[in-house]
């Protein structure tokens, strides 16, 4: 305990506390739409699309990464919510295309013309989150902030519009609401929320941050409300969880995040098993 | 003035017609039933009466201050919704969403008309169960209750008993048939003839051949004879079956 307190000396430590705990509460929020939308992956498809365009960030020398990244994240999700209707690849097909397709073309990039001696290292650092949590300044935190106040009011705003789309499209459309746009609207925000999420986990663990909550709360929970809420909750105990125990055991932020997401799942599964409530 | 005319026609995507010479009318009290077989476009139809999909020619004149928002419509299930976590109050709550227009939140008006539409429907115990857990047969009653909040005029309903048992269908029919009686206008999408010549005032048979005109016209006329006798044969050839099977 003294350890810790210790440690929340330290402006570096309070930064990655705060940026954690507001992007597992941004990641969850959408988490349940995703999911019943059949979009658990595009988490995955999107951060494999950021770190494409991280790759070519650092080889162009653009010098703030966010100018190139969160466009181009933005783009490719409104692609991919969008087409699925009526595009000839579908779901899950066009975000496996364009996840592994980026990833490729990001590594190949950084391989080809890094000025980096540490390849490895840094493509490591990208795909499963960095000590980067840990290296974060001032404009970072501002920035993050930001953008979760955005997003969180944004859905909070929109709630009952994207309960609507969500549950029933067709119906949604029938009396008139522009499901097109809310839509839309979902893409650019998950967007958002991976190219912010990609600092805590890194890109290939950021979907757990998106689907576990929702997965959890679906499991305990009955109305949308109920689910969306302790989705957050749950989000935010286990980043902070996660984030003290990487702290005190110098495991590695994401993945020490991630698996206690994991198993809080699993005891929320149980639970959900033997009380019944989760059929 | 009727509620809704369709003049001359003709639906489908893009270049692709599906049905053209539709010809029908809607007045207030009505009872319509939209017949076809499979792929006679009869979902084509609906979606451009809902203002979904744009005529490809002809017209669809909506009279009496109503427009294509306020059809209160029940579709068909969705995959989506067979994990859904939402409570028969929310859902009911969100056929209010037109009346809500760009304000966030419903106000306790929208409220009210929800629960009253719950009501209604006899769902006022089971308010803030799951969605999901609800028998088939009560997530129609559900999705009813939510496409009343949306109207008070016209309904349209699509396949509303597909994969219910009979004795619920009776009972889906029977509330269908009061609520018209009530003074809201019904269109119903369906390929159960005999159901329509039960219930319906008019009746709109599309596919090869098309007719449209109230329900006693219908059973006189070749088409719906054929389609009847086709129907009661169908009927009897499985009765017999049961029998057998006893």
């Amino acid at each position: 305990m003294d350890k810790l307190m210790m440690y929340f000396e330290y402006p570096f430590v309070r930064y990655a506390l705060i940026v954690g705990v507001l992007i597992s509460l941004c990641s969850s929020l959408l988490g349940v739409t995703l999911v019943l939308k059949r979009f658990s992956f595009i988490g995955d498809g999107l951060s494999h699309v950021a770190f494409g365009a991280i790759a070519i960030a650092s080889v162009t020398g653009v010098s703030n990464e966010m100018i190139v990244v969160l466009p181009v994240t933005v783009i490719s999700a409104v692609l991919l919510l969008n087409s699925s209707g009526k595009a000839k690849i579908r779901g899950d097909a066009a975000i496996a295309m364009i996840s592994v397709g980026a990833l490729a073309f990001g590594y190949l990039l950084m391989n080809v013309f890094s000025a980096s001696s540490n390849l490895s290292g840094d493509v490591c650092t990208t795909l499963f989150g960095s000590t980067s949590i840990l290296t974060l300044n001032p404009t970072d935190v501002w920035m993050c902030i930001v953008l979760s106040v955005i997003v969180i009011a944004i859905f909070i705003v929109f709630y009952n519009k994207i309960f609507a789309v969500t549950f029933d499209e067709n119906f949604a459309k029938a009396v008139g609401t522009k499901s097109d746009l809310y839509n839309l609207m979902i893409a650019i925000i998950i967007a958002v929320i991976i190219v912010l999420a990609m600092n805590l986990v890194g890109s290939l663990l950021i979907s757990a941050l998106v689907i576990f909550p929702a997965l959890s709360a679906m499991r305990l929970f009955k109305s949308f409300k109920s689910v969306t809420v302790f989705s957050a909750i749950f989000s935010v105990s286990c980043a902070l969880v996660g984030m003290v125990v990487s702290i005190l055991g110098g495991t590695p932020v994401g993945s020490t995040i991630v698996a206690v997401d994991v198993f809080a799942f699993a005891v929320c599964y149980l639970v959900g098993r033997i009380t019944g409530r989760g059929n | 003035m009727s509620l809704i005319k369709a003049e001359n026609l003709s639906a489908g995507y893009d270049s692709d017609t599906i049905i053209e010479g539709i010809n029908f009318t809607v007045n207030e009290g009505d009872y319509l039933y939209i017949v076809g077989e499979n792929g006679s476009g009869k979902t084509t139809l609906m979606k451009t009466i809902l203002g979904l999909l744009p005529p490809l020619s002809g017209e669809i004149v909506f009279g009496d201050g109503l427009n294509s928002k306020e059809i209160g419509y029940l579709p068909q299930h969705t995959p989506v919704q067979k994990d859904f976590p939402a409570s028969v109050w929310e859902i009911v709550l969100s056929g209010c969403q037109s009346r809500c227009g760009i304000r966030p939140f419903y106000n306790k008006k929208e409220k009210a008309i929800a629960n009253e539409n719950i009501r209604k429907m006899g769902m006022t115990d089971l308010k803030n169960r799951c969605y999901r857990e609800l028998s088939g047969g009560q997530q129609q009653r559900v999705l009813l209750a939510r496409a009343l909040c949306a109207t008070g005029k016209l309904i349209l309903l699509d396949e509303p008993v597909a994969g219910l048992d009979p004795m619920v269908t009776l009972d889906m029919y029977r509330l269908i048939s009061d609520l018209n009686k009530s003074g809201i206008t019904v269109i119903m999408i369906s390929h159960d003839v005999a159901a329509a010549a039960k219930y319906a005032s008019h009746i709109l048979h599309i596919g090869d051949m098309v007719f449209f005109g109230t329900n006693e016209e219908y059973r006189q006329s070749k088409i719906g004879k054929y389609f009847l006798m086709q129907g009661e044969m169908l009927g009897e050839i499985s009765n017999d079956g049961k029998k057998e099977a006893k």
